[in-house]
């Protein structure tokens, strides 16, 4: 049982991960690398705060998203200045720029040791210890992200940032300033993933920067691409299928000693064999 | 009164000259038929009006604002709203969206917090109506029929509600029921003192639709004038008609 909670804590936060990044990629267009970054200041602001100056959870979080925010105002004029592959490999470089600060500036992250003893979040005297109760709370910010989400598609916002998705010149000529929409939604989506990091820290109880890779990026994109672009429901989907695989293949029977390899060469395969019947991924409305 | 100028305006793509000194006007309230054989500047002149293009030399004035520092975003503010020749609407998102993509809120923190309106949709329902598009409502932009894209683009512009509308080619390969309906929006438009710079080839609706012609050639103003004596002008007769 304590398993299928931990699994469930898992898809909580990597749901909320996939959901925020929808509104980039599938959305807006803008394929992003940049969001294991905004993961990882979330996750490194509460772990400080909590650890360092004993404030709650829901503050050091809010800090997190408020930290989380000016820096993708920065990154995001900077990644705005870039179309395309452009953009992507300039995305790539601000999670690779906040990975090394995270390595590197030890006196305050403790660099690679990571930062143990991270407080469980607590509401008045209520501690939220068991991960059954903890699993309330991260599926809590889950359903309220993935409803902030589904209002934010469904606005006039919204409308636009498909606009903009799918030819900018029309979205100019029809009186929208494709910058401030997408800057706009890179703040948001950078705050949502910074939620994440932050429950991520507590739940864990210890963080360090191995979680932030680039490589954490191209799993989340796996993850919207395979659920199927814009589309919320696509990029829970894709959530569920990619952190519920690896773990359905262990009750494969492959010997002992080949099992971990095994697992993984199928889970390839499998993502290979749904990315050839559904290149549009199960429930998408746009290719990138 | 004058609502669209250009005033010795010149546009170079890496050497080549696609406007060269240009000095048109466009009347208020009028048709005017802008026509010329392929390559003589006609879309470039919609490119660059509507921002979409920077210009080298030279002015554009649009109701005495010279528009040539503003951004294609900026242009609508002044009343200018333009189609597209190849049809550029929004594929993904419904015929229904894409025309209130054209009414909604423009500032992104308002339009954060702006859903369907119902005077829009009431507005919405009246023009697709009007383009036998209603029923089509809810289909994506990409499975119109070409026909029913060129219908839905120039209600698009339309529902803007600008003054001035640039119309590139809206009637290319149309079936006749599609031409008399955009014929037809052309009139109401002029009725309601609306100012359309139409880019035809058919001398037909040229001569139907429009109160004056324009004639360019190699990116210059070669005649002007009303559709007849456009048609019997000699130099339009060689460069243009080939006769």
């Amino acid at each position: 049982m304590d398993y299928l909670i931990n699994l469930s804590i898992l898809f909580s936060i990597y749901g909320i991960l996939a959901v925020s990044l929808n509104l980039l990629v599938g959305y807006t267009g803008l394929v992003s690398l940049a969001h294991a970054a905004f993961y990882g200041i979330g996750a490194y602001a509460a772990a400080l705060l909590m650890t360092k100056a004993q404030m709650g959870f829901f503050p050091a979080m809010l800090c997190g998203m408020g930290l989380s925010a000016c820096a993708a105002l920065v990154i995001g004029m900077v990644l705005s200045k870039f179309r395309g592959d452009y953009y992507v490999i300039a995305s790539a470089g601000c999670t690779i720029i906040v990975y090394n600060i995270l390595m590197s500036w030890r006196e305050v992250t403790n660099g690679a040791i990571g930062i143990f003893g991270v407080p469980r979040p607590a509401i008045g005297d209520f501690v939220f210890t068991s991960n059954f109760a903890f699993l309330g709370l991260a599926f809590a910010f889950l359903v309220l992200i993935v409803l902030a989400a589904q209002l934010i598609a469904s606005s006039s916002f919204g409308r636009v940032l498909k606009a903009i998705r799918e030819d900018e010149d029309v979205a100019r000529v029809f009186g929208y300033r494709p910058l401030h929409y997408k800057m706009l939604i890179f703040v948001i989506s950078a705050m949502m993933a910074s939620v994440a990091g932050s429950l991520f820290a507590v739940y864990l109880m210890f963080i360090d920067p191995s979680t932030f890779k680039l490589v954490e990026n191209v799993f989340l994109l796996a993850i919207i691409i395979l659920g199927g672009l814009a589309d919320n429901r696509g990029a829970l989907i894709g959530t569920l299928i990619l952190i519920g695989l690896p773990e359905l293949l262990r009750f494969t029977g492959f010997p002992t000693e080949i099992a971990a390899q095994m697992q993984k060469v199928v889970y390839g395969l499998l993502l290979i064999v749904l990315m050839f019947l559904r290149p549009q991924g199960i429930l998408g409305k746009f290719r990138i | 009164m004058t609502a669209l100028a250009t005033e010795r305006l010149c546009k170079n793509f890496l050497g080549v000259q696609a406007l060269r000194e240009l000095s048109i006007e466009f009347k208020e309230g009028q048709c005017t038929g802008l026509i010329g054989p392929n390559g003589s500047g006609k879309s470039t002149l919609l490119n660059v009006a509507s921002g979409l293009v920077p210009i080298s030399e030279g002015a554009i004035v649009l109701s005495k604002h010279r528009l040539n520092c503003l951004k294609p975003h900026q242009i609508l503010k002044y009343g200018m709203s333009r189609t597209f020749q190849d049809g550029r609407l929004i594929g993904q998102i419904s015929v229904l969206d894409n025309l209130l993509l054209a009414m909604a809120e423009r500032k992104p923190f308002r339009a954060l917090f702006q859903f369907r309106k119902n005077d829009d949709l009431a507005r919405a329902e009246e023009m697709l109506r009007r383009v036998n598009l209603w029923d089509k409502k809810d289909v994506l932009a990409n499975g119109l029929s070409y026909g029913q894209r060129k219908l839905l683009e120039i209600t698009r512009a339309m529902a803007t509600g600008a003054e001035t509308y640039l119309l590139d080619e809206p009637f290319s390969g149309l079936f006749p029921e599609a031409i008399e309906i955009i014929a037809g929006l052309s009139e109401d438009m002029k009725k309601k003192g609306k100012t359309i710079v139409l880019i035809e080839h058919s001398m037909d609706l040229i001569t139907r639709l429009c109160d004056r012609v324009i004639v360019m050639d190699a990116g210059k103003l070669l005649a002007q004038g009303t559709p007849q004596e456009v048609l019997h002008n000699a130099d339009v007769l060689e460069a243009y008609l080939g006769k």
